[in-house]
C-alpha cells in the first residue's frame, strides 16, 4: 500500500479574468524558511509578481501565512537583491565598492580553476562547504561537497552542534529512531479528525517556541491547532513566551539547568510508580540503573537548582504520566554542553510512560534515508560506506564520537583548524546560505572572519549582500527565490508524516539568478565531467535530481513522477503508528527499535561505547554564579538568546521595510524590577557586556523574564547602515559574548545563553 | 440589509501581526498606515500568579471587509491568513451566536 498519495484535484495554476496567472506552489527558501512547505497562491501578471497568498489546499497550513510570506514581492523586488555572478580581488575583501559583475561562465571557470589549484596543493579535503541552518541549501551541502567536490570538510559553524545533531543523536541512541515529533496527524487524510489520530492530553513544550520557529518542518501553530481541540501545555522556558503563558503548568527555570528538571519528574513517575510497566519490561534496557539514576535527583533538589516550586515539578510529572502525551523539544536542549543528558531525559519520561509512536504521543521518525545525517562510521545508523580514511575529519581526532554522529567536521575544532591547518589546510571556502559573523550559528563570530580572511579562495551563495559575503568573499553567485526554481520539500526529509511538496518554478529568475540545485549540477559538469550520466542519471539536470530524490524515500510508487507531483503540487506522506511492533524500525526488519539492543536504551550501549556515562546527570553551567562564584559581583545578571520572531528567519528579513515597521531593531527583555533599578526605560539602548564582548540593544521592559535575566535578540545586522563596517554587524551582536569550545565531552552542546553579563545605558 | 463584522477569538491569538500585513497587501496601503493594527494588553502577572495578557487585532475605518474577495466566494484576507485561525467575518447575528457560544475572551468589530 502506496503511503504517499494526492491531496488536492485542484489545478496548479488558473487564470483571472484579467490575465493574471495565480500559481500553485510551496515555499522553502529562499529566503529563508525551514522546510515548513507553506502553500502559496502566486500572483503573477505580465511576468510581474503581484502578490502572495496562503493557498487553502494545503492540507497543514490551510491558507495561513506568515509575514514573511506575504512580504515576499517587496523581498523579490527589492533594489540590493544579488542578481548576476560579481567577483572582487581578494586583496578587497571586506569592501564595497570593489565588486565587479561577471557571467556564469567566467565565475564557473574561477571556481573550477581555484578547485584544482587548490586540491592539488593541499589535498581534497581542502575544500569545505558551509551551509547555515535548514533552508534548502541543506539538502544539497553534502551531495556538492562529498560528490561534486570529493571533500569530507562539510562545516555547520555551529558551537558544539547545537542546532538539532543533539537532539537527533539522543533520538538515535535513546529511542532507536529517527527524528522524533510531537503527533499532529500531519499525515492523514482529514487530519485531526482521522479516527486513528488521538489529542493528546498534554504536550510537554521544552525549550521551544515552535510559533515563530516553525522548526525543521514542523507548521508551529499546529500547536494551537491541537491546543483548540483540548490538549494541554506544561511549558518549559526561562521566559514567559505566549505557549507559557497559555499553559497549565509554566516551569521558568533558570537557564541551563534542564537536566536536572527532566530527571526530577522521571523521578517522580518512578518513585510514585505511574510508569507503564509492560512497555517498560517489554521494550527498553536498563530501566533499574535508569531509575536508580533519575532518582538521586529529588524535585525538592531540582526546585533548589531550577529556581521553580517543586509542588510544580510533581503536578507536571503525574499529568505527563497519561496516555497519550506528546513533547515538543526544542534548539534549547542542544544549546548546553548538558545536552545529551537532557535530551536523554526529556525523552525518557515519554518512554517510561509508553508514549512512543502511539496516537497523539511522541512520533518515532522513520529511518534516515537522507544523506549527511549519520556519522561516517555509523552505529545505530546505518551508513552504506565506512569511511576508512586514516586522517580524521577535522576535530574527529579530539571527538571521536563525532565519527558517530554526522559527517561534518566538529564545528569548534573547524576554528582551531582554520587557524592551524592541522589535521589539513582548509583554503577553499563555499559558503552556502549562511551569514555565519553575524550573531547566530558561530560564538566569537569576530574570530571566525579573521581566522577565513587570509585564506586563498572564498565564495558564497545568496539572494542579498550580507556581512559574511561583504568581509570575506571573492565572488558571490545569486540565487534564486523558491518562486523562481524547482524543489521538493517534505517534513525533515521524510523522517516524519506530512508534507511532500513540489516546490515550482511559477515565474522567470530575476536577473541572471539560479537556484542551489541548478550550481551544483553546473559544476558537477566541470569538475567531474567523466561522470557516467547514463548510470547516474540524477546528475544530469534538475528534473532527473529531483525525480531520483523523490524515490530515495519509502513508500513512493515507481510510477509517481517528479512531474506529477508539480502537478498534484501537495503530496501527503503516511508513517503507520507502532513501527517498533511492525518492524519498520530495524534494517533487518524485526520488531524492535534501531538500537544495539533492539530496546529502547535507558542506559545507553552506545554512550558507553564512547567513553560518556550511560545514565543522565546534571552538570551546573559553566558560568554560573556557582560555577564561577569570583564573577558574580561583577556580572550579576545572566543572558540568554535565540528567541525567535515572526519577522525575521534569523539573519534574514532586516531589509524588509515592512517588517522593520513590525520590529525596527535588536531588543533586550529586562524584567521591569531590574530596569528600575539600572535607570533603564522602554526602548532605551542598552550595553550588554562580559569578558568576552559587549552588544547593544533596545530595552523591551517586560515581567516575561525573571529579575536575574535579559533576553537578547540575535541574528541583527543594519543592512541600511551602508557606510558602516559590514553593516554594523558588531553593534548587535550578542554571539560576540558566549565563550569558544565549551563543550560536552562527546563534542555536542554549547552554552549560547546561561551566560553571566552586566548592563548599563548606553549614552553614545 | 444584514450588518456584517470581524469575530475575534482573542483566548488564540498569538501576535502573528499576519492579518496586518494581509490587509495592507489588499488595500494597497502604505507603510505607517492599517487597514488592521495588532494592540497588546499586558502582559502582567495577577496576584493569583495567572497572566493578564490579550492580543487584540482592531480593524481600521479603512477595513473593507474585503467586500470583493467576499463577493467572490472567498472570505477576508485577514481571516485566510491568520496563523491561529481567530478571525472570522459573518452576520452580527451569527457572530454574537458565536461569541455567546464560546463565552469569554473575544470580541467583534464593525469597521
Amino acid at each position: 500500500m502506496s503511503l504517499l498519495s494526492r491531496v488536492s484535484e485542484a489545478p496548479n495554476m488558473t487564470e483571472l479574468e484579467d490575465g493574471t496567472k495565480v500559481f500553485r506552489t510551496t515555499q522553502w527558501s529562499p529566503p529563508g524558511c525551514h522546510d515548513v512547505a507553506c502553500g502559496l497562491r502566486v500572483f503573477v501578471k505580465d511576468g510581474k509578481l503581484v502578490k502572495v497568498e496562503g493557498d487553502p489546499e494545503q492540507p497543514i497550513t490551510n491558507g495561513r501565512l506568515c509575514v514573511r510570506c506575504l512580504t515576499l514581492p517587496e523581498y523579490y523586488y527589492h533594489p540590493d537583491r544579488l542578481l548576476y555572478p560579481m567577483k572582487r580581488d581578494r586583496k578587497y575583501r571586506g569592501q564595497a565598492d570593489k565588486w565587479e559583475r561577471i557571467s556564469w561562465d567566467e565565475a564557473y571557470d574561477i571556481i573550477v580553476s581555484e578547485y584544482h589549484r587548490l586540491t592539488e596543493k593541499y589535498g581534497y579535503d581542502t575544500v569545505s562547504v558551509w551551509c547555515g541552518t535548514g533552508r534548502e541549501a541543506s539538502g544539497y551541502q553534502f551531495q556538492l561537497c562529498n560528490e561534486v567536490f570529493h571533500s569530507r570538510t562539510a562545516i555547520h559553524a555551529n558551537g558544539g552542534w547545537s542546532c538539532v545533531i543533539p537532539r537527533q543523536t539522543a533520538m538515535d541512541w535513546l529511542l532507536g529512531s529517527a527524528y522524533v515529533e510531537y503527533d499532529g496527524a500531519f499525515g492523514f487524510e482529514d487530519r485531526y479528525d482521522d479516527p486513528r489520530w488521538e489529542c493528546p492530553k498534554y504536550m510537554l513544550v521544552w525549550g521551544r517556541n515552535p510559533l515563530w520557529s516553525n522548526p525543521d518542518g514542523l507548521f508551529g501553530h499546529s500547536t494551537v491547532d491541537m491546543m483548540k481541540r483540548g490538549m494541554k501545555l506544561i511549558v518549559v522556558d526561562p521566559r514567559a513566551s505566549w505557549l507559557a503563558m497559555h499553559a497549565e503548568i509554566h516551569l521558568q527555570l533558570r537557564p541551563g539547568t534542564d537536566a536536572a528538571l527532566a530527571m526530577a519528574m522521571n523521578a517522580v513517575i518512578i518513585n510514585e510508580d505511574l510508569y507503564d510497566h509492560e512497555f517498560v519490561e517489554c521494550w527498553t534496557y536498563g530501566f533499574e540503573e535508569y531509575a536508580e539514576r533519575c532518582c538521586t535527583m529529588t524535585p525538592e533538589m531540582a526546585a533548589e537548582i531550577c529556581d521553580v516550586p517543586a509542588e510544580d515539578i510533581y503536578r507536571a510529572a503525574r499529568l505527563l504520566a497519561q496516555k497519550p502525551c506528546t513533547a515538543s523539544v526544542g534548539l534549547k536542549a542542544d544549546q548546553n554542553p548538558n545536552t545529551l543528558q537532557i535530551c536523554h531525559a526529556v525523552w525518557g519520561i515519554f518512554a517510561l510512560c509508553g508514549n512512543l509512536d502511539n496516537p497523539g504521543g511522541v512520533k518515532l521518525g522513520q529511518t534516515m534515508k537522507t544523506a549527511g545525517a549519520t556519522g561516517r562510521k555509523g552505529v545505530g545508523c546505518q551508513i552504506e560506506e565506512e569511511d576508512t580514511n586514516p586522517i580524521p575529519i577535522a576535530g574527529h581526532d579530539q571527538y571521536p564520537a563525532m565519527d558517530f554522529i554526522i559527517n561534518t567536521t566538529q564545528p569548534d575544532c573547524t576554528l582551531d583548524t582554520l587557524l592551524t591547518g592541522i589535521p589539513y589546510p582548509i583554503e577553499f571556502l563555499y559558503i552556502q546560505s549562511s551569514n555565519f559573523i553575524s550573531s547566530c550559528i558561530t560564538q566569537q563570530p569576530k574570530r571566525w572572519l579573521e581566522a577565513c580572511r587570509h585564506k586563498e579562495f572564498i565564495m558564497a551563495t545568496d539572494i542579498m549582500m550580507n556581512p559574511t559575503i561583504q568581509g570575506l568573499a571573492d565572488l558571490v553567485l545569486p540565487l534564486s527565490f523558491a518562486i523562481e526554481h524547482d524543489g521538493f520539500v517534505s517534513l525533515h526529509g521524510c523522517n516524519q508524516p506530512g508534507q511532500f511538496n513540489a516546490i515550482r518554478k511559477v515565474i522567470e529568475p530575476a536577473g541572471e539568478c539560479k537556484s542551489d540545485l541548478e550550481i551544483m549540477l553546473d559544476l558537477d559538469h566541470r569538475i567531474n565531467p567523466d561522470r557516467d550520466l547514463e548510470a547516474e542519471p540524477k546528475w544530469k539536470d534538475p528534473y532527473n535530481y529531483l525525480n531520483a530524490k523523490i524515490h530515495n524515500f519509502p513508500d513512493v510508487p515507481e510510477d509517481v513522477t517528479y512531474a506529477d507531483l508539480c502537478e498534484w503540487v501537495y503530496g501527503r506522506y503516511e508513517i503507520p503508528y507502532y513501527q517498533y511492533k511492525l518492524g519498520l524500525l530495524r534494517a533487518d526488519g524485526q520488531p524492535g527499535f534501531k538500537s544495539p539492543t533492539g530496546r529502547v536504551e535507558f542506559w545507553s550501549t552506545v554512550k558507553n561505547k564512547l567513553g560518556e556515562d550511560p545514565l543522565p546527570y546534571y552538570e551546573e553551567p559553566r558560568f554560573s554564579k556557582i560555577s564561577r562564584p569570583e564573577w558574580a559581583e561583577k556580572y550579576p545578571l545572566q543572558f540568554t538568546t535565540g528567541a525567535r520572531r515572526p519577522t525575521s528567519f534569523h539573519t534574514e528579513h532586516r531589509m524588509i521595510d515592512s517588517l522593520r515597521e513590525i520590529r525596527p531593531a535588536a531588543m533586550m527583555e529586562i524584567n521591569p524590577v531590574t530596569a528600575e533599578k539600572y535607570g533603564i526605560s522602554q526602548g532605551d539602548w542598552v550595553y550588554v557586556e562580559n569578558p568576552w564582548g559587549r552588544a547593544k540593544f533596545k530595552a523591551d521592559v517586560t515581567p516575561i523574564v525573571k529579575e536575574y535575566v535579559v533576553n537578547c535578540d540575535h541574528g541583527w545586522w543594519y543592512p541600511e547602515a551602508k557606510d558602516a563596517e559590514l553593516f554594523d554587524v558588531w553593534k548587535s551582536n550578542i554571539n560576540e559574548l558566549m565563550p569558544h569550545k565549551e563543550i560536552g565531552k562527546l563534542g555536542l552542546g554549547s552554552h549560547y545563553g546561561a551566560l553571566p553579563c552586566k548592563i548599563y545605558r548606553a549614552e553614545d | 440589509m444584514a450588518t456584517y463584522g470581524l469575530m475575534i477569538d482573542n483566548e488564540w491569538c498569538t501576535g502573528c501581526h499576519s492579518c496586518e500585513i494581509a490587509c495592507r497587501n489588499e488595500l494597497g496601503l502604505p507603510r505607517g498606515q492599517w487597514g488592521i493594527k495588532l494592540l497588546e494588553l499586558g502582559p502582567w502577572k495577577k496576584l493569583d500568579g495567572t497572566w493578564e495578557t490579550k492580543y487584540v487585532p482592531v480593524p481600521t475605518s479603512s477595513c473593507t471587509l474585503c467586500e470583493d474577495r467576499v463577493a467572490a466566494g472567498g472570505v477576508p484576507s485577514c481571516q485566510l491568513h491568520c496563523l491561529a485561525q481567530c478571525i472570522e467575518y459573518g452576520t452580527l447575528d451569527e457572530l454574537a451566536q458565536k461569541m455567546e457560544a464560546k463565552g469569554y475572551k473575544c470580541s467583534v468589530f464593525l469597521p
